[in-house]
């Protein structure tokens, strides 16, 4: 057993490596992913119906659509649509739509949980459109829903590597390689879980971090 | 696409809801075994179950289940893959129901469990009559949540080989040169079932918030 996990370390490169393209590609959907999800938060509470249901509309599709299956469609679905992505590009854009309406289905249940009277107060200082929703809207927004968002943010790290289907080599993919070229299954995924563990540890910490500073600030 | 192939996602889906029910069945039970084991605060196996249950939530259940797959047969356990989906799915389900039990038992007032010693009754019988109809209802919404959550997961399990409904299209896609029909169709079979399940979930808490308001 130690020994097997000594053919990891020999393989650590590999496996690094995929830890690496895990944690990029997590960041950056994350990131995009939230970005988006505040913008369409603000039609998803669109005072017009014309306008919040087709969002709401999206947010329940992707909410009740395995990501699996999303990642599929992205991947074959785009390039007969004439847009031609490698794997990078079609798992990196499936992360980021998908999460995108989790994100923004999230910021909706905050938002509408918000104190009236700040928006009130912003308005009567002049506030207006996106300004309002940037200085005003956003900011104890973020605050509150920071819990919630850190477990999206894990649900993107641990959806990231379902992007192994579509040989994108993440974390996953490597302990895979690592298995497949050295037959030390139980070494190399282990290896693998406990870096997704490590992972999640250190957003879990980021989260507790966040909802002092809202505990301060309150 | 014809509609034997349609026939064949279907009965793939008949797989994937068999492999999801028994998911569900087993990790209910064993969620509620480590709740109980946490909340009663039994030494060594509480520390056990936190680290696990920690563990547990951070892997990606494709991760878990290549685990499985590729390194029970190596210690003597043979598993094939559906029985390889089955603990895996257990296995994840199970340390999510534990922390939706866990808060419910947290939550628990004591005055109630003081109020049944008072009157005599044993701890099992306290647990029985007292404890677990009251839980069962305020879990309830987050056991149902996280059910949806597993039949979401469920397409991974095409990865080690079970024959379900992702597996058959993308059967039927390599062999139709055609990817999309199928997966739609796949997609079409998936949201009703999690629609179902949401909307249930949705039900059950207005219901509560309305029993409380009441009561």
């Amino acid at each position: 057993m130690i020994h097997d996990f000594g053919l990891v370390w020999l393989d650590r490169e590999l496996l690094l490596t995929g830890l690496g393209n895990t944690v990029l590609l997590s960041v950056l959907a994350g990131f995009c992913a939230l970005a988006l999800g505040a913008l369409l938060s603000t039609v998803l509470m669109n005072r017009s119906r014309f306008i919040a249901i087709p969002g709401q509309a999206f947010v329940d599709t992707m909410r009740c659509t395995p990501f699996l299956l999303f990642a599929y469609i992205v991947y074959y679905g785009l390039p007969s649509l004439g847009v031609n992505f490698d794997n990078w590009g079609a798992g990196l854009a499936a992360l980021i739509v998908y999460h995108t309406a989790y994100m923004a289905e999230i910021l909706r249940g905050a938002w509408a949980a918000q104190p009236r009277a700040p928006i009130e107060a912003g308005m009567a200082f002049g506030y207006s459109g996106l300004r309002m929703f940037r200085r005003i809207v956003l900011p104890p927004l973020m605050l509150s829903a920071g819990p919630v968002v850190g477990n999206q943010v894990i649900q993107i790290v641990k959806d990231s590597a379902f992007l192994t289907i579509i040989a994108l080599p993440e974390l996953t993919h490597a302990a895979s390689s690592i298995q497949s070229r050295r037959y030390i299954p139980f070494a190399a995924f282990i290896a693998a879980v406990l870096l997704y563990w490590a992972i999640c540890l250190v957003v879990e910490a980021g989260v507790a971090a966040v909802g002092r500073m809202a505990e301060a600030r309150r | 696409m014809s509609s034997a192939d349609v026939l064949a996602i279907f009965s793939g889906a008949l797989t994937t809801l068999l492999l999801s029910a028994c998911g569900i069945a087993l990790g209910l039970p064993i969620g509620l075994g480590m709740a109980v084991t946490r909340w009663a605060r039994v030494p060594v196996l509480s520390q056990i179950v936190a680290v696990y249950v920690s563990l547990l939530r951070a892997t990606p259940l494709v991760t878990l289940l290549l685990l499985l797959f590729f390194a029970l047969p190596n210690v003597g356990i043979p598993v094939g893959p559906i029985s390889a989906g089955v603990i895996a799915l257990t296995l994840n389900t199970s340390a999510f129901n534990c922390e939706v039990w866990r808060a419910s038992l947290m939550d628990f007032p004591k005055e109630q469990i003081e109020a049944a010693q008072s009157v005599g009754m044993r701890r099992g019988l306290r647990f029985r009559r007292v404890v677990m109809p009251q839980i069962v209802r305020t879990s309830l919404p987050g056991l149902i949540n996280e059910m949806s959550l597993l039949i979401k997961v469920t397409p991974v399990l095409a990865v080690v080989g079970v024959v379900d409904i992702t597996r058959a299209a993308v059967r039927i896609g390599a062999e139709t040169y055609e990817p999309l029909p199928p997966f739609f169709v796949a997609i079409a079979i998936y949201l009703p079932i999690v629609y179902a399940l949401v909307s249930l979930q949705r039900w059950v808490e207005r219901r509560h918030v309305r029993l409380e308001a009441a009561a």
